[in-house]
């Protein structure tokens, strides 16, 4: 069953004269861009700036928590400094960054299509999240806020003085950007698909972002109506969630959760779809039990939402709502460990390389089981009551999230940097930083399990003596962590003007998007084409006897 | 309680770092023993779905026992024992102010006998707050506008970190304090040093002051039900619902009478919302709580609820 | 695409569309979709209302009581008839009657900006009567449950009369917004944008305005028929 586009072996294709980077050179052609790429390279410019500054408000809090004394800031401002940091870091980072880059990149390619069904509303998208972005920013210079990324009632509704409409206001819009992105993928990939390209043919790349889609739409336009009415409380001292008014400050958690909990959903199922992309291209193999990792996304994004009041076990909720939600919440624990042992299965008799996306991807299944593992011990409720609140769930999620989200991120970021740019990043350097990823993360994160047993609890400025040890192994591992990441900021833009040109299919991956152009052009294919073999069809795609991709 | 938290730990500990380890050595070995080499080929192995049958239902069981475990030490938390010790709590930012029985204050600072059960009724005067003693592995959070309660046994004597963990503002992480457990003759030592009205006495004064008296009566029927005896049984409402007359209750009656009205009676009293502090509804409570035994010369006098809410007893008005 | 299949295809579709049928399947599941998160947005109301009818039952009928009951209605027969208009409009634009369809939307608009107006003399007869949740907000009146007068709670009374706000409130943003949709339509619609090869704007406004118009539906009686007797 050949393809319609034969890929060339040993004479690489030059970087073609017309593509979608170099169509058009002037400002206005990328702002007002409806270009499905160039609003993928947008969104990965802005989101790797909120990611730096949320990674700089982690620098402080690291740096204050060095010792048991609040004498690196104000209490204030350490309370500020950590709400920032959440608040950038998740909703101006992780829900938008493997979607609006990776997704906005790759969905229409991988597909077959010129574009997304709604072009425009993908640039609106991007300006949405930008409007938002410029609020926030904007809350930042001008005091910020210190509700924690949470903005709990009654704190933040009666008792900060900080901005919290115009916050609120940020992440509104914000959600909004995320809203109609995922409303565009599902259309797109309900009704744009290549002539051949069955649902079962689909790379689990698409399947992951079709079900996050579900989520974001579903979803966020809860949370936004949770931030009107902390907004309306706020302005007009309306008093919904208000105690004293016959309103239930317990009413605000459940709608907030409503949305968070699946929101993490959104945040780490796309790069547990990278991940498909990753493992079958460097074991040169099928995916073991496609079906199953499909139907467990589709799963996680339906039982995300049974689940949320496993964040409110102590919060006052009664004793047989509490046994509901942690029976529900092993519920989900199933299908994130079928893909993982689904991945490793994958390994059995494969044909494995260690370019550094493989090496984030095997991060990633390391990373992720952790996380997952330890989301069981809160999902417990026995333990739950002593561990809520304290280090211990901050590690549980940033095992997740950054173990999870970020290392797939960086993983899919590497493979499909030639596609994306045309050139090879240095093998070496990301070998090395994705080395110093994993261990400055470990490092930094893994104490933290131990303090919140110990009884360290979250979000404070100032701790008892006796847990400075801890702090200060995590600190120095947050140090470690911060140059894994600034070593790809710099060799990814030396590439752009240094690296090696790259070829149509330097990994000789399977999937529709290296059957064009590295960079594509604009429409992405000459021809629509037309699909008769399965998903990852590496029996198929002879692989480079080479261990690094073809260079010239 | 804090052990078998301890013991639960351990197990999940054993299970999570056996399923950790088996991963971490799985994916190392089958990368290294299955890495690229010439001539090998990789061979292309679709599924098989007796394993994914068998690896989503063995997590699924073992994940059960955790559940299960982990539901039981729960719910023991959750149900204190009858007769256990009240103390009452009231959060702030940012300090914890304690009320025992007795009579007796504290602020950030709580004193406990060993062996003996002791529950916390807690609220807060402002904004969300938790109550969080490590040692005792117990958390709950501190609501404005209810009560919530946390029970414990201390066994050990000694000074234990009391934390806040709710997230409260500026001086969240200096909302700290210590529980401090002493053996019973040491406890009844500190108890006596200090020499204050017990709790429901000054309930009981206020009771008085505040002209409850007037219509709570106890020697005939006055307006409002007669208080004896009503705590924690079962009042019947004149919607028709039933209700446990708990602390809720009673403080809700206090702060919004007309919410829950005892069926046969009118609404006719006053709220108090702005007029009681925390401290003093905590004793109005604690009073009316000593009621549980009928007060002398009420014996038999107890409150006749209409049959149904459509016909309400008729009541001598005013 | 040569010259000439440029030429022979509407001039409407988008180029990175395969054909018309896939972009206007395209456009009809993107604003179904839209419709389901403008579900879950009013969602989240919904769900406040209900846990705090149930806690608050009387004060909240006593609030309902107070609503103006006849406008209300009144309001909710010209939505009706406006969904009407809005179906007759798309079959309109559907048979190529350019007129009769800008008529038709016209008349949609006018409808909306009717309720809207109601509802300001709503709105300011709340402010008059001291029913605005705030500094000014006053409530003496008591739940009349067939013939018993019940005291209520004004601060839980305040709390209907905020959701009360919020959800008409929010109601009407989008009523706004739907009548300023409309207006742009008619205008495309009389310059001849529509053809009956192309009128999937329409239809698309259409579906959002009956959505608007089915939280109408249900706000009515959950705010204003809360036990409401002859």
């Amino acid at each position: 069953m050949a393809s319609t586009v034969t890929p060339s072996k040993r004479a690489p294709a030059p970087t073609p004269k017309l593509n979608y980077l170099n169509n058009g050179h002037t400002l206005k052609s990328w702002l007002l861009t409806t270009d499905h790429k160039r609003i993928a390279i947008l969104y990965l410019i802005s989101v790797t700036v909120f990611f730096f500054l949320g990674g700089f408000f982690a620098m402080l809090i690291r740096l204050e928590l060095l010792t048991p004394q609040g004498d690196l800031m104000q209490a204030d401002t350490y309370n500020k400094v950590f709400t920032m940091h959440g608040m950038i870091m998740v909703f101006f980072f992780l829900i938008p960054v493997v979607p609006a880059v990776l997704g906005n990149f790759l969905v229409p390619l991988m597909i077959g299509a010129k574009d997304l069904a709604f072009p425009r509303i993908n640039l609106l998208s991007w300006y949405l999240y930008v409007v938002g972005g410029i609020l926030i920013s904007h809350v930042m210079l001008t005091g910020g806020v210190d509700t924690g990324w949470t903005f709990y009632s009654p704190f933040s509704t009666e008792y900060t003085n900080t901005k919290i409409v115009e916050a609120g206001l940020a992440v509104f819009i914000a959600g909004f950007s995320s809203i109609f992105t995922g409303l565009n993928f599902i259309v797109t990939i309900h009704r744009m698909r290549a002539p051949g390209l069955t649902w079962s043919r689909l790379p689990l790349f698409i399947w992951a972002n079709y079900a996050t889609s579900l989520i974001m739409i579903l979803g966020t336009p809860v949370v936004a109506i949770t931030i009107v009415l902390v907004a309306v409380e706020r302005l007009f001292h309306l008093g919904i969630f208000d105690p004293r008014l016959g309103g239930d400050p317990l009413l605000f958690q459940h709608l907030f959760w409503f949305y968070s909990h699946p929101a993490v959903y959104i945040m780490i199922l796309p790069s547990m779809g990278v991940v498909n992309e990753l493992i079958t291209c460097f074991s040169r193999k099928r995916i073991f039990g496609y079906k199953f990792i499909a139907l467990s996304s589709i799963a996680i994004a339906v039982l995300g939402f049974l689940v949320w009041a496993h964040h409110m076990f102590v919060a006052g909720i009664s004793l047989y709502a509490a046994l509901i939600f942690s029976f529900l919440t092993f519920f989900i624990g199933v299908p994130s460990a079928v893909k993982v042992f689904n991945w490793t299965a994958t390994l059995y008799k494969g044909s494995i390389s260690y370019a550094t996306p493989m090496l984030y991807a095997f991060g990633f299944i390391g990373l992720f089981t952790m996380g997952g593992l330890t989301g069981l011990f809160l999902a417990t409720l026995g333990i739950d009551v002593h561990v809520t609140d304290t280090y211990f769930v901050v590690a549980h999620f940033h095992y997740v999230m950054v173990g999870g989200v970020l290392m797939g991120y960086l993983g899919g970021l590497h493979f499909w940097w030639p596609k994306m740019t045309g050139r090879l990043y240095p093998e070496a350097w990301a070998k090395l930083s994705a080395l110093l990823v994993f261990v400055g993360f470990n490092l930094t994160f893994f104490p933290q399990f131990i303090l919140g047993y110990v009884g360290m609890p979250r979000r404070y400025w100032q701790y008892p003596p006796e847990f400075q040890a801890l702090n200060v192994l995590s600190t120095a591992g947050a140090s470690i962590l911060a140059a894994g990441y600034l070593l790809p900021m710099i060799y990814f833009v030396w590439s752009l003007r240094y690296g090696k040109i790259a070829d149509p299919n330097p990994w000789a991956a399977a999937g529709l998007e290296w059957k064009t152009a590295s960079p594509p052009p604009t429409f992405n294919f000459d021809e629509t084409p037309v699909v008769t073999w399965e998903a990852y069809n590496y029996d198929e795609i002879p692989a480079w006897e080479r261990r690094t991709p073809v260079a010239r | 309680m804090a052990s078998q938290v301890d013991a639960l730990y351990i197990y999940l500990l054993m299970v999570a770092g056996v399923m950790t380890a088996l991963i971490f050595l799985a994916v190392l070995v089958l990368a290294i023993k299955y890495r690229r080499a010439r001539g090998h080929h990789a061979q292309q192995i679709e599924g098989s779905t007796l394993l994914e049958i068998t690896w989503s239902v063995i997590p699924f069981f073992v994940m059960l026992t955790f559940f299960i475990w982990g539901a039981v030490i729960y719910f023991k938390e959750r149900t204190p024992p009858a007769d256990a010790t009240e103390v009452y709590v009231v959060a702030k930012q940012w300090m914890w102010k304690i009320e025992h029985m007795e009579g007796q204050s504290e602020i950030n600072e709580l004193h406990v006998p060993t062996g003996r059960d002791i529950k916390l009724i807690m609220t807060s005067q402002d904004v969300i707050h938790s109550f969080f003693v490590p040692a005792f592995r117990l958390k709950q959070d501190v609501l404005p506008g209810r009560y919530t309660t946390l029970w414990f046994k201390a066994t050990r004597p000694g000074r234990y970190h009391l934390f806040c963990a709710e997230y409260c503002g500026t001086m969240h992480s200096g909302m700290g304090g210590d529980i401090v457990v002493m053996e019973p003759q040491d406890y009844a030592q500190w108890m006596a040093g200090t020499a204050v009205a017990p709790l429901q006495e000054t309930g009981k004064q206020l009771f008085s002051a505040l002209g409850c008296a007037t219509c709570h009566r106890f020697d005939v029927q006055g307006r409002g039900p007669n208080l004896a005896g009503v705590y924690n049984k079962p009042v019947l409402l004149e919607d028709g619902r039933t209700v446990i007359a708990d602390e809720n209750y009673v403080r809700e009656s206090i702060l919004n009478p007309t919410a829950k009205i005892m069926s046969g009676f009118k609404p006719v009293m006053p709220t108090f919302q702005g007029i009681v502090t925390e401290e003093q509804l905590n004793a109005l409570v604690a009073y009316v709580k000593s009621l549980a035994q009928s007060p002398p010369g009420t014996a038999g006098l107890q409150n006749q609820p209409a049959t149904s809410p459509e016909q309400p007893q008729k009541m001598q008005v005013q | 695409m040569t010259a000439t299949e440029h030429q022979a295809h509407n001039p409407a579709l988008l180029h990175h569309f395969a054909d018309a049928e896939q972009q206007k399947n395209a456009a009809s599941l993107g604003m179904w979709l839209f419709l389901v998160t403008e579900i879950m947005f009013f969602g989240g109301m919904f769900c406040a209302y209900l846990v705090y009818r149930l806690a608050h039952f009387n004060a909240f009928a006593a609030g309902s009581q107070q609503l103006n009951i006849w406008m209300g209605a009144i309001n909710t027969a010209v939505l009706i008839v406006s969904s009407v208009t809005v179906v007759l409009a798309v079959k309109a634009a559907g048979a190529g009657k350019r007129k009769v369809l800008v008529g038709y939307l016209v008349v949609t608009v006018l409808l909306g900006l009717t309720f809207l107006v109601i509802k300001g003399f709503e709105y300011r007869e709340k402010f008059e009567k001291h029913h605005v949740p705030g500094p000014t907000f006053s409530f003496t009146d008591k739940f009349d449950d067939n013939g018993k007068q019940i005291p209520v709670n004004p601060k839980e009374t305040e709390l209907f009369f905020s959701l009360y706000f919020a959800m008409t409130g929010m109601h009407a943003l989008h009523m706004i917004i739907g009548c300023g949709l409309f207006s742009g339509l008619a205008i495309l619609a009389w310059k001849g944008h529509y053809t009956p090869g192309y009128f999937t704007p329409i239809e698309n406004a259409g579906l959002y305005w009956h959505l608007v118009d089915i939280i109408w539906i249900y706000l009515f009686p959950l705010l204003y028929l809360i036990s409401r007797h002859s």
